[in-house]
């Protein structure tokens, strides 16, 4: 079994934003390559990229309030041999300057990293201008793209290191809020591999879930066991490519899939499973996520809650799938 | 005098040949434009036999200068230009467009060894060509013998992205970076200053911290000229904004709008290629 935080399923778990994880990892992939340089639009201290700039200034590109030219400066470095991380908020990046992603990085091949911060209904209270709900579809209908979403800090940092190695354009996904730390520092993680994060031969339904998402199908499948009902529970972090052998393996043990995302429901994780499934194996699926529905204001919680992708609603969700087959 | 007599008939003749070769690629290909690759055919000449440090047989050599072309839909004088200077055989400028061309309608530089960046939309090659210049100082500092170039429109300084690139540029002032703006007054609707006016168009990059110059883009010893200020320029980018008249040195073309995004026709190329004979 995977080695998991063991304090999982406790009511004091270290709770850690996604996007701390982030910013450790890029110091460390600092030391780690000297060609590793960062962009960063006026955002520095909140996308967490403020110590990389302290420690390599001679590395760091402030572009001002200007995300089309920070993607295509990014591009520009890149084509020099960098390996620029470009960070902002998801919203403007890829949100804002999709464009330039797709032709100044994806179509002409450069490798650069694309971070996307403040990802999620978690950003809470700024509203729903700012809760970017749309961008792993975005990001993931680009040929060439690689789209990673860490479920924790933890696996946050180690993304951020293994994309230092994949000379390939990516976009990694971040979450402001804290959430609750899923992962210890030897759970595995390598870019392009699902891992299975609960599993039992019982097992009556598969939950594929990515981002902070996955520790509410952790608490779900706890929930669910109780009641009798076990689920095996895949930590979906890479969107593309996906994982098609490790899903494929465990949707044919069950029959049943829910899929679970802080994402609208059209183009998101879901669907790249959809996609997935309904080519190879065809079952019964559920998706949690944000039902072609604009954010508000309020806390992360209660919004998470609101928008149908609380424990309980994956619960309802994996009891309806059952049902269904 | 800048250039020698035979420097420059030997410039003229070339020119000559890449505007002969842009007419016969186009009117193969049927689609494509027109009017700002023959206005540029004398700054490309001008680069790929005289300025630019570049090795056309070892087209990834890591001491040449970039030429990052930003609108890259006047190719047509990119690609005759490369096959004129050796990076491949002339025959192949007839495939331009064509299904497995490494000629694409907009230039791609995977397809291409020599091209530098994968250009179309417009807007984006400055800020391409700022970050390489950045990664250059990152690596050189203020002594590096590389130069960066941009090839621009006017019409993509109506691109608030320019802007963005323009404003960065005039902060982390690459000493090396050239931009070469290739004012032909006309974009795809009209006159630029009708649809959306540029002017005055030195005064904003000078107030953007860049250093201006303004040339006739059809004079050598302007164009050299030019580039040799730029390059001694230490503290600052360079904008060459030079003036250029859209389809030079095939009448019927010349000056007009409509001609921006079209090829001639059969008839309208043989006769192009008349009118650029006769200056032999």
């Amino acid at each position: 079994m995977i080695n998991l935080n063991p304090k999982l399923y406790d009511n004091n778990i270290e709770l850690k934003p996604i996007r701390d994880g982030f910013g450790e990892g890029l110091l460390l992939a600092g030391d780690y390559d000297k060609d590793v340089v960062a962009l960063c639009a006026d955002l520095k201290e909140s996308t967490r990229v403020e110590e990389f700039a302290k420690k390599f200034p001679e590395r760091f590109v402030e572009v001002g309030v200007a995300e089309q030219n920070l993607a295509v400066v990014a591009s520009g470095l890149a084509s020099m041999g960098k390996i620029p991380f470009a960070v902002s908020y998801a919203i403007f990046s890829p949100g804002r300057n999709w464009e330039q992603i797709r032709t100044a990085i994806c179509y002409n091949n450069t490798n650069v990293k694309i971070v996307g911060s403040h990802a999620g209904l978690n950003v809470g209270a700024d509203g729903g201008s700012h809760q970017m709900l749309e961008d792993i579809a975005l990001a993931r209908v680009i040929p060439r793209m690689i789209v990673v979403v860490p479920c924790d800090a933890l696996e946050a940092k180690k993304a951020t290191l293994a994309l230092v190695d994949i000379i390939c354009p990516a976009y990694l996904r971040l979450a402001r809020e804290k959430s609750p730390v899923v992962t210890s520092v030897t759970t595995p993680f390598e870019i392009g591999r699902a891992e299975i994060f609960r599993e039992s031969k019982r097992a009556q339904a598969v939950i594929i879930a990515c981002g902070l998402m996955v520790h509410r199908a952790m608490m779900a499948s706890k929930k669910l066991a109780k009641e009798g009902i076990e689920v095996t529970v895949i930590n979906n972090h890479t969107i593309k490519p996906l994982d098609g052998k490790t899903i494929l393996a465990e949707v044919e043990k069950t029959g049943a899939v829910v899929v679970a995302e802080e994402h609208q429901k059209a183009g998101g994780l879901g669907s790249a499973v959809a996609e997935f499934l309904a080519q190879n194996y065809p079952v019964p699926m559920e998706f949690i996520g944000v039902d072609d529905k604009f954010g508000e204001s309020g806390g992360s919680a209660e919004l998470l809650e609101h928008f149908g992708l609380g424990v309980d609603d994956i619960i309802e969700a994996v009891k309806k799938v059952i049902d269904r087959k | 005098m800048l250039l020698t007599d035979s420097k420059l008939q030997f410039l003229n003749d070339k020119a000559r040949d890449i505007r002969r070769s842009i007419i016969e690629m186009l009117t193969e290909a049927k689609s494509g434009h027109t009017a700002g690759a023959l206005g540029m055919a004398d700054i490309f000449t001008a680069l790929y036999f005289g300025i630019l440090n570049h090795n056309p047989k070892k087209p990834d050599w890591a001491e040449r200068d970039r030429l990052v072309l930003s609108n890259g839909h006047i190719c047509p004088v990119l690609y005759s230009a490369m096959a004129h200077s050796g990076y491949f055989p002339l025959e192949e400028l007839k495939t331009l467009r064509r299904y497995g061309s490494r000629l694409q309608g907009h230039s791609h530089r995977e397809w291409l060894p020599g091209v530098e960046t994968s250009s179309g939309p417009l807007g984006e090659g400055l800020g391409q060509a700022v970050g390489m210049a950045l990664a250059d100082k990152m690596d050189r500092g203020r002594v590096s013998q590389r130069f960066f170039y941009c090839l621009m429109s006017d019409g993509e300084l109506q691109e608030g992205s320019t802007w963005e690139a323009v404003m960065l540029a005039g902060k982390v002032c690459p000493h090396n970076l050239i931009a070469i703006v290739d004012r032909n007054n006309i974009q795809i609707d009209g006159v630029t200053e009708d649809i959306m006016p540029l002017e005055p168009l030195a005064q904003k990059f000078r107030a953007f911290n860049w250093h201006v110059i303004e040339i006739d883009g059809h004079n050598f010893e302007d164009i050299f000229s030019a580039v040799g200020q730029a390059k001694s320029v230490f503290n600052r980018p360079s904008v060459i904004i030079a003036h250029t008249t859209p389809g030079k040195g095939v009448p019927a073309i010349e000056g007009r709008y409509e001609w921006h995004g079209k090829a001639p026709t059969e008839k309208e190329g043989k006769q192009a290629i008349k009118d650029l004979n006769k200056n032999d």
